[in-house]
């Protein structure tokens, strides 16, 4: 599904991925784990082609594709999801609009036939029903005036419509509540399947109480310094993050 | 600049489509301004002597006026000598069908295209058609005549319906309003006449197209709606002008009367030629746009997206004198490279209850500057009026500005006045937010334009909903549902 190569990332003049290398296979859920500015959120970032992080090095291949050589919304077409850490504000444009408008743009590139209005909500009211989210969310405009859960539960309610077979979560967890964030759990869990790969980039070990990972990566200073399975997320919230930082890696 | 701003900057500069030439035999006034032109222009169109001294009581007001500099916007003088004041179509004489109309400027008309032939009457708009200075064809004339609808060329009404003309021009705008009216008042050519009677729901959209072809020459066209007691009408106003070297000058005046009960709708899709990329060229828009809600509970209603000219100067404006009447001002503004607009409105509230909505949307580019100018006065007889402002400005690259100037007078301590203002910037986030979905990048500028500008485009009809989409390259945002 996804083979990354020595992957190196930078941000304005700094290096943030100094060399990530992960494979992920079909209906794997991989969580990414780090203390702040480890490069977790850069990662997730770089993988969805915003335009603000430069690929200085390395191969990152989704489906047999040279996903680096793809602009954002193609790699989007192509099935890659990416639920933002602070989702934005679009003033004016409803949300079931800009969704319709995101989902027939990828069954247009898949050569299917573009849903019309109709069948359009009856498929957006049955991924709401699934996910409790309100209706009403569908008719304001794109994330404004959301709370911080809000947004976060749009983000899935995106996912759920546009059904990606590689999901990126950037710190879904952040800013929620418990019962926000078993919302989003749930929503994220009912959409694993053998087909559909999940990164799900995290600081803290809670999320993965609720989404439980098949593999935990430890990123520090741009690079994976652990890798094991869910026992290493128990580990790291028992020792620390300091716990997991290379001598090297000290200046 | 990083590469999304080139990109939204790219797609912002698409290039003006309307920039051809129509090769006709044209009847121009040589350049220059003294009363011997204001008497030939007058001449000309065959009017009678009230029109005459008129204009000329015009032109003895403009001589002792100057020019106006306060607004915010700068551009080379004016030299009002080196202009003429009447170019028309030559060989005009009376046409009885559209099939006698110069088939040259027929051909303008449908590159514009402007629903001037039969099969796009069917559409339901009647289209007066203003080239240079004279008005071309009026369609449907017959079948709103049935309803007593009177929609006519403005020379056409100093002729027929002497009487509505002479009470009611100068009526809103006097002639002494300011420079350019002034101006307009004397020199201008034409332009369209709308009445329409007692009671009487205008069937269709009117509609008039204004293009300006023959070279160093102005447009003053003239505008007067009179909707009677309980009438209503949607106007439609469409401009657009060759591609030329020089500065154009365009001084319009448009006059709106609305009595008891009676609404005006007064749409304008402006997209005179803006000069080219660097500058030069383009036209100069300084138009007088008002209207009196005369009567009690009466309705006008301005809507306006200006993509056009070099520099716009304009301020569509009501005066809220009948109790309970509305007043309602929608607008979108566009500047790019080196154009500038400074448009706003004022609403000057006298009778008791009256309302108005400011709705103001903003979007610079380039190197373009935005200004808003707004007034709200309250009269002291105004108990319980209201008015609600919003203007926001929308900024695309890093080298263009928007300005913003309201201005409040409040003689009545029962009023409520609410002024709401933002200034945003389209932002690579919000771009790369839409990407993620996979729309792509174009779609996602159109679609953050449109939603910016949403509560203006609704106010519009549908027809020009399109048009406004078309101009400012964005796909109008559909409701699902």
């Amino acid at each position: 599904m996804l083979e990354v190569k020595n992957l190196q990332v930078r941000v304005e003049d700094k290096e943030i991925l100094r060399g990530i290398n992960l494979t992920v296979k079909p209906g794997e859920v991989h969580a990414i784990m780090g203390p702040n500015g480890s490069g977790k959120s850069t990662f997730a970032r770089a993988l969805a082609g915003h335009p603000g992080y430069q690929v200085t090095g390395g191969a990152v291949s989704y489906q047999g594709q040279d996903l680096l050589d793809m602009d954002p919304d193609e790699r989007a077409r192509a099935g890659v999801f990416m639920a933002f850490q602070y989702p934005v504000e679009i003033p004016g444009v409803n949300n079931a609009y800009f969704l319709k408008a995101a989902l027939n743009a990828k069954r247009k590139q898949q050569g299917l036939d573009e849903l019309d209005a109709m069948d359009f909500m009856i498929l957006v009211k049955q991924k709401l029903k699934v996910l409790h989210v309100d209706e009403s969310m569908l008719m304001r405009s794109v994330n404004e005036g959301f709370s911080g859960g809000e947004k976060k539960r749009n983000e899935i309610f995106h996912m759920a419509v546009l059904e990606p077979t590689l999901a990126v979560l950037d710190e879904t967890d952040s800013g929620l509540d418990i019962d926000a964030l078993r919302v989003v759990s749930d929503g994220v869990n009912a959409m694993r399947s053998p087909e559909r790969s999940f990164i799900v980039v995290t600081h803290y070990q809670r999320l993965l109480e609720y989404i439980v990972p098949d593999y935990v990566h430890v990123l520090a200073d741009g690079r994976i310094v652990r890798s094991g399975g869910r026992e290493l997320a128990l580990e790291l919230e028992e020792k620390g993050y300091a716990w997991t930082e290379p001598a090297g890696a000290r200046k | 600049m990083s590469t999304a701003t080139k990109q939204i900057e790219e797609l912002a500069n698409t290039e003006y489509k309307y920039g051809f030439v129509t090769d006709v035999e044209q009847d121009i006034v040589p350049v220059g301004l003294n009363e011997d032109v204001v008497r030939l222009i007058s001449s000309k169109k065959g009017e009678p002597q009230w029109m005459l001294d008129w204009r000329l009581k015009a032109f003895r007001a403009w001589l002792k006026m100057e020019e106006p500099h306060w607004q915010n916007v700068k551009y080379e003088p004016i030299d009002y000598q080196g202009v003429s004041y009447y170019a028309a179509p030559s060989e005009k004489k009376k046409l009885n069908s559209l099939d006698e109309v110069d088939p040259e400027i027929r051909a303008t008309f449908d590159k514009l295209g402007i629903p001037i032939e039969e099969q796009k009457m069917l559409s339901n708009v009647a289209v007066d058609a203003v080239f240079d200075s004279v008005s071309v064809a009026t369609t449907f004339r017959s079948k709103l005549a049935e309803l007593g609808i009177i929609f006519c060329s403005f020379s056409e009404a100093v002729k027929d319906h002497p009487e509505l003309v002479k009470k009611y021009v100068g009526s809103v705008v006097p002639h002494t309003d300011n420079y350019f009216a002034a101006l307009n008042s004397a020199v201008f050519s034409d332009g369209s006449f709308v009445y329409i009677p007692k009671g009487v729901r205008c069937p269709m959209e009117l509609s008039t197209y204004f293009r300006i072809n023959a070279k160093n020459t102005g447009q003053f066209e003239r505008t007067l709606i009179i909707a009677d007691e309980g009438a209503t009408v949607s106007y439609l106003e469409g401009c657009t002008a060759p591609m030329r070297d020089e500065h154009q000058l365009h001084a319009a005046v448009v006059e709106l009367v609305a009595h008891k009960d009676a609404t005006i709708k007064y749409s304008t899709v402006q997209n005179w030629y803006p000069g080219d990329k660097n500058g030069k060229g383009g036209i100069y828009n300084f138009v007088t746009k008002r209207g009196i809600c005369k009567g009690d509970r009466s309705k006008i209603t301005w809507t306006q997206v200006e993509t056009g000219s070099a520099v716009t100067w304009k301020y569509p404006s009501c005066i809220l004198q009948g109790n309970d009447s509305v007043g309602e001002f929608y607008s979108v503004a566009v500047t790019n490279n080196y154009q500038q607009a400074d448009t706003g409105t004022k609403m000057i509230h006298l009778g008791k209850n009256t309302r108005s909505t400011i709705v103001s949307k903003g979007i610079s580019a380039g190197k373009g500057q935005n200004t808003y100018r707004g007034a709200v006065k309250i009269g002291k007889n105004a108990a319980n009026a209201r008015n609600y402002s919003q203007c926001d400005s929308l900024l695309i690259g890093d080298r263009c500005g928007a300005h913003t100037f309201p201005y409040l007078e409040i003689k009545n301590t029962t009023a409520k006045v609410e002024h709401e203002a933002s200034t945003s910037k389209i932002g690579e986030d919000q771009i790369f937010y839409c990407e993620s979905r996979g729309i792509s990048k174009e779609d996602a500028i159109n679609m953050i334009v449109s939603g910016f500008c949403k509560e203006v485009f609704r106010e519009l009809p549908m027809e020009f909903a399109v048009e406004a989409q078309k101009l400012l390259g964005i796909s109008l945002e559909g409701s699902v549902g």
